[in-house]
């Protein structure tokens, strides 16, 4: 019945589906706090624990679960796991829990971890739930990290807080300001759109090519 | 369910089958019949009363770091703007008196507070004082160091902004703005461009670009030296067990 294997399960969520990149999903995190590598780390950080969390206790509890009341129940569970992620950080991490401010209490609406409990962890076992839960989520982090560095590196010419370019560098503002965040945004999805467009022109002229080639 | 997301192209309609082959078998399995009010309520509380349980286990564990960690910082920034004190008292706002002590019952968290700092001699030689109002995005948190004699400032900290990076963050990275915070400007102080001040020893330029957060922290020390000053002026408390012959500002 199940098609996919629990390879698959963790691979599919870092690329072929990644949440940001190609499901377009949690992307308001995506585009607020990655004005930094730290603060996106920090930030996936977070959303990794509380859906690796979420996933677990949900396809555990799934049989308890009524379906008519499923998406309160998944609410409930992804608040308070975010309300855990949020004490936690403010405890060991309070430089970073201040960067991210409302954002992180914002963790409970990223749909991207309602959709995975929703379409997954409800209807798979623990095991393949954490592993697709892992894979979403590092999928999300590399998402996060790519547009933290280009917006670290372009925006303040440091990357994780070190400097990379000499005392004479300007420092694009608008790249660590909101508007850098949908550009670069932009940017990426532009250069993978061109790349899978790149791929499938290439696919069938190479098929041309050896027909012709045999002929 | 899971149609309403094929906007999302090919890559997708493969775990929708997938997903589709799923849930048709998972409404197979249980019959679809009613399932009472009482339970799904029940469901929800349950789950409701653990979410709680869970919270305040973690809270109890978090909440005493969390609060340490807060202390140390603000310990942290009244030393900071009180260059050369060797120890601070805090004093509340008590019936528009200074008090060491809150009145029995009260809450800690009621009362408007100052921290005067003393130095080796017990003497009050500053007083630092935290405010906070609207700067450009959201409240910024300032405390700052006041020279109740004198009349002058002795350092200027930000403990909180939400301020524009790159533009409005320089109210606190911008050292030569910080700093003229610490040169003893005196009060109120006067807001002007950079370069075109007139030399007024209560002058202080402000950052190019980020005239709204700059001017935010200027009417900050201003309001809450209009509000303390009176206060001040009645003079303050003196200080208990170590200072014998704390001479007081007037």
């Amino acid at each position: 019945m199940r098609t996919t294997t629990a390879q698959q399960d963790f691979i599919r969520g870092i690329w072929k589906e990644n949440p940001v990149l190609i499901q377009m999903l949690g992307l308001c995190p995506a585009l607020a706090v990655t004005n930094s590598v730290a603060n996106a780390l920090a930030m996936s950080g977070a959303t990794f624990f509380v859906m690796s969390c979420s996933s677990v206790l949900i396809s555990t509890c799934k049989r308890f679960i009524p379906h008519e009341v499923r998406i309160s129940a998944y609410i409930l569970v992804i608040a308070t796991f975010v309300t855990l992620a949020d004490m936690l950080l403010q405890a060991y991490a309070p430089a970073q829990h201040k960067e991210l401010g409302a954002f992180i209490a914002l963790i409970v609406v990223n749909c991207m971890i309602l959709g995975r409990q929703e379409s997954f962890s409800s209807k798979n076992t623990v095991f393949r739930s954490l592993l697709d839960a892992f894979g979403t989520g590092i999928g999300f982090t590399i998402a996060l990290v790519m547009m933290g560095g280009f917006r670290e590196i372009l925006g303040t010419g440091s990357f994780l807080g070190f400097p990379l370019f000499g005392p004479n560098f300007e420092p694009w503002v608008i790249m660590v300001l909101p508007a850098g965040g949908f550009l670069t945004l932009g940017f990426i999805l532009l250069a993978l759109g061109a790349f899978e467009q790149h791929k499938k022109d290439k696919a069938p002229r190479k098929q041309v090519q050896t027909v012709e080639a045999s002929s | 369910m899971s149609q309403d997301n094929n906007s999302n192209g090919n890559r997708i309609d493969v775990d929708i089958q997938v997903e589709n082959s799923d849930t048709a078998a998972a409404q197979d399995a249980p019959a679809p019949e009613e399932v009472s009010t009482f339970r799904l309520v029940a469901t929800l509380a349950v789950a409701g009363v653990l979410a709680g349980l869970l919270i305040v286990l973690v809270n109890l564990h978090t909440k005493p770091i969390i609060d340490k960690y807060k202390a140390e910082q603000l310990q942290l920034a009244v030393y900071e703007v009180l260059p050369g004190v060797e120890r601070y008292d805090t004093y509340y706002l008590v019936n528009d008196t200074l008090s060491l002590a809150l009145p029995a019952g009260a809450k800690e968290s009621e009362f408007k507070r100052v921290y005067v700092g003393r130095n080796s001699e017990g003497q009050a030689t500053g007083v630092a004082i935290s405010r906070g109002e609207s700067g450009f995005q959201d409240v910024i948190m300032v405390i700052f160091g006041y020279d109740p004699i004198g009349g002058t400032l002795s350092g200027m900290k930000i403990l909180d902004s939400k301020e524009t990076p790159g533009l409005g963050d320089k109210i606190f990275k911008d050292m030569n703005f910080v700093d003229q915070f610490f040169k003893g400007p005196e009060t109120p102080l006067l807001g002007v461009k950079t370069g075109a001040g007139k030399g007024q020893p209560n002058e202080i330029d402000m950052i190019t670009g980020a005239t709204i957060s700059s001017k935010a922290v200027i009417g900050i020390i201003n309001h809450a030296l209009e509000e303390w000053k009176p206060i001040l002026d009645k003079g303050i408390p003196e200080a208990p067990a170590v200072a014998e012959s704390a001479e007081v500002a007037q």
